[in-house]
């Protein structure tokens, strides 16, 4: 019996559960998932917590209700992969010997890389990329009397990197709601020349935030933060004073990468972009967050990765050249509050666009602009997380692929 | 395809003034394009960034993030921003002949 192991049982893990377990042989193949616990959270929820919009507990299932029958689901931390050995070592001392490893177990925030952070950590300074710290950051905003709140991304690439944007925006809303924004200053701070990535979609998020009277400091490489003094640190000296701040700490892949010695320094495992074939060895292969690919570490994007991994893993056991099909699609309604949302639908080259999505005029869904409607599938999303993306089905109209279809591309570029 | 004239050479340039041909690179190029940048001369500390610099991108096909320098013992973030103020990473980049570091997604 040959063995496939997949470590992550988040949503990379369990779509490759899903689509291996009906595509494999399962006479000649056996195949094991790990993970450290069985909480499988709908990440993108955290956001909505500290606004009161959501609750914890609305976003969390476990994780074996998602795996499929036949597929055997161990739950340990992971000590390190010994590729020469072609073995997964966990921290109790079992080994898991593997023919193919599936490495899906993402990306999570280091924030001892913020220097000073440790002296305000959950007093004058949250994140929302955990449970515990959206919580921690709705109970402070619940009493927060007013002040500089800023919003700080400490290092790219980080987890859906349109997140922070939808933060500030949410906050303008939110103390909008309670009849004292006059009483909040809120800034956006980045190492980033504007609020986003790509040019047209940071020219848009730009006039959003002027509009909404956000401030942003672009191009700040933050070398530590003075949580006495209350001000944010740059390596080029400016600094920028907050009463309440609210960071994106590093994102780095699992701790066990880098024991492996199989990660970049920041612990994403180095792949072929256009296969997630690990760099250094034929049998492993990346799905999501945990990969150095450079596209948005977001589940559209992994949801897109896992048809084509599929077919790429199959080829592999066969082997079979790879398929080189991936272009890093990526496709996200970003929350602006006031019940509305704005969707955009980008890859490794294409950079988000105006048009109209996915069917060209008719849409429904506007792009790189602001609706209701488009707030309607945001919220949406959460129940077609779990009922639909998780099992693999694919989204009506929605390639793998990105479509240049009801796309306006800029007249100049 | 845009021209700038380094030392006395000409060479291909993108619309932000990163050289797109790094075989048209010479030292001398990249003294004239640091004094552009801001920095009258380049010290052993410039040179060994900018080598390091030009043997990543040789090797991976991209330059290194400033995380990558100061962890690979090359230089601490806070020297690098010493002696390439303003955005060290772009500065870098431009005088060692390399594109424009990709900002990321």
């Amino acid at each position: 019996m040959k063995k496939l192991v997949i470590l992550g049982a988040g949503t990379g893990g369990t779509l490759m559960a899903r689509h291996l377990t009906r595509r494999l042989d399962r006479s000649a193949w056996s195949i094991t998932v790990v993970d450290r616990d069985t909480d499988h959270y709908y990440q993108p929820g955290f956001l909505f917590i500290p606004f009161g919009l959501y609750e914890r507990a609305q976003l969390v299932k476990d994780r074996s209700r998602f795996l499929p029958k036949g597929v055997e689901f161990t739950v340990a931390e992971v000590e390190r992969i010994d590729a020469a050995a072609n073995a997964v070592v966990l921290e109790d001392g079992r080994s898991l010997p593997y023919d193919m490893l599936i490495v899906a177990t993402g990306a999570e925030i280091v924030p001892a890389e913020l220097a000073g952070s440790a002296e305000g950590w959950r007093d004058t300074i949250f994140d929302f990329y955990t449970p515990e710290g959206s919580e921690a950051l709705a109970r402070a905003l619940e009493v927060f009397p007013g002040g500089r709140l800023v919003v700080h991304i400490q290092e790219m690439p980080i987890k859906c990197p349109v997140v922070p944007i939808e933060f500030a925006l949410l906050a303008d809303w939110h103390f909008t709601r309670r009849r004292m924004r006059r009483d909040v200053e809120i800034t956006f701070v980045t190492p980033l020349g504007g609020p986003f990535t790509r040019p047209i979609a940071s020219r848009k998020f730009g006039g959003l935030f002027d509009e909404r009277g956000i401030g942003v400091v672009g191009d700040f490489v933050t070398e530590r933060v003075d949580a006495a003094a209350r001000k944010l640190v740059c390596y080029d000296g400016r600094e920028v004073p907050y009463d309440l701040l609210v960071t994106i700490p590093t994102n780095m892949g699992a701790g066990f990468v880098e024991r492996s010695g199989l990660g970049d320094e920041l612990r994403f495992i180095p792949v072929d972009a256009k296969t997630l074939q690990s760099k250094s060895h034929d049998n492993i292969f990346v799905i999501g967050d945990a990969s150095d690919a450079p596209t948005a570490k977001a589940g559209s994007v992994v949801h897109f990765q896992a048809e084509i991994l599929t077919e790429n893993v199959l080829r592999a056991i066969e082997g079979k050249p790879l398929a080189p099909d991936l272009d890093g699609h990526a496709n996200c309604f970003i929350a602006t509050g006031f019940r509305k949302a704005i969707l955009i639908d980008y890859n490794y080259d294409i950079e988000p666009l105006h048009g109209r999505f996915p069917i060209p005029v008719l849409g429904p869904l506007p792009m790189l602009k602001e609706s209701r409607l488009n707030h309607l599938g945001k919220l949406a999303f959460r129940h077609m997380y779990w009922r639909w993306l998780l099992k693999g089905r694919p989204f009506p109209f929605v390639p793998d692929r990105l479509s240049m279809a009801g796309k306006k591309r800029p007249p100049s570029d | 395809m845009a021209q700038k004239t380094y030392a006395g050479v000409a060479v291909d340039v993108d619309a932000e003034g990163f050289m797109t041909n790094h075989a048209q690179w010479t030292r001398e190029i990249a003294g004239a394009i640091a004094v552009e940048e801001g920095i009258v001369a380049l010290t052993p500390d410039h040179w060994k960034v900018l080598a390091f610099m030009q043997q990543e991108a040789r090797e991976k096909g991209t330059a290194p993030s400033i995380r990558k320098l100061s962890k690979a013992g090359v230089i601490s973030t806070k020297e690098l921003y010493t002696i390439f103020p303003g955005s060290p990473a772009k500065k870098a980049a431009k005088i060692a002949g390399l594109p424009k570091p990709v900002g990321c997604v």
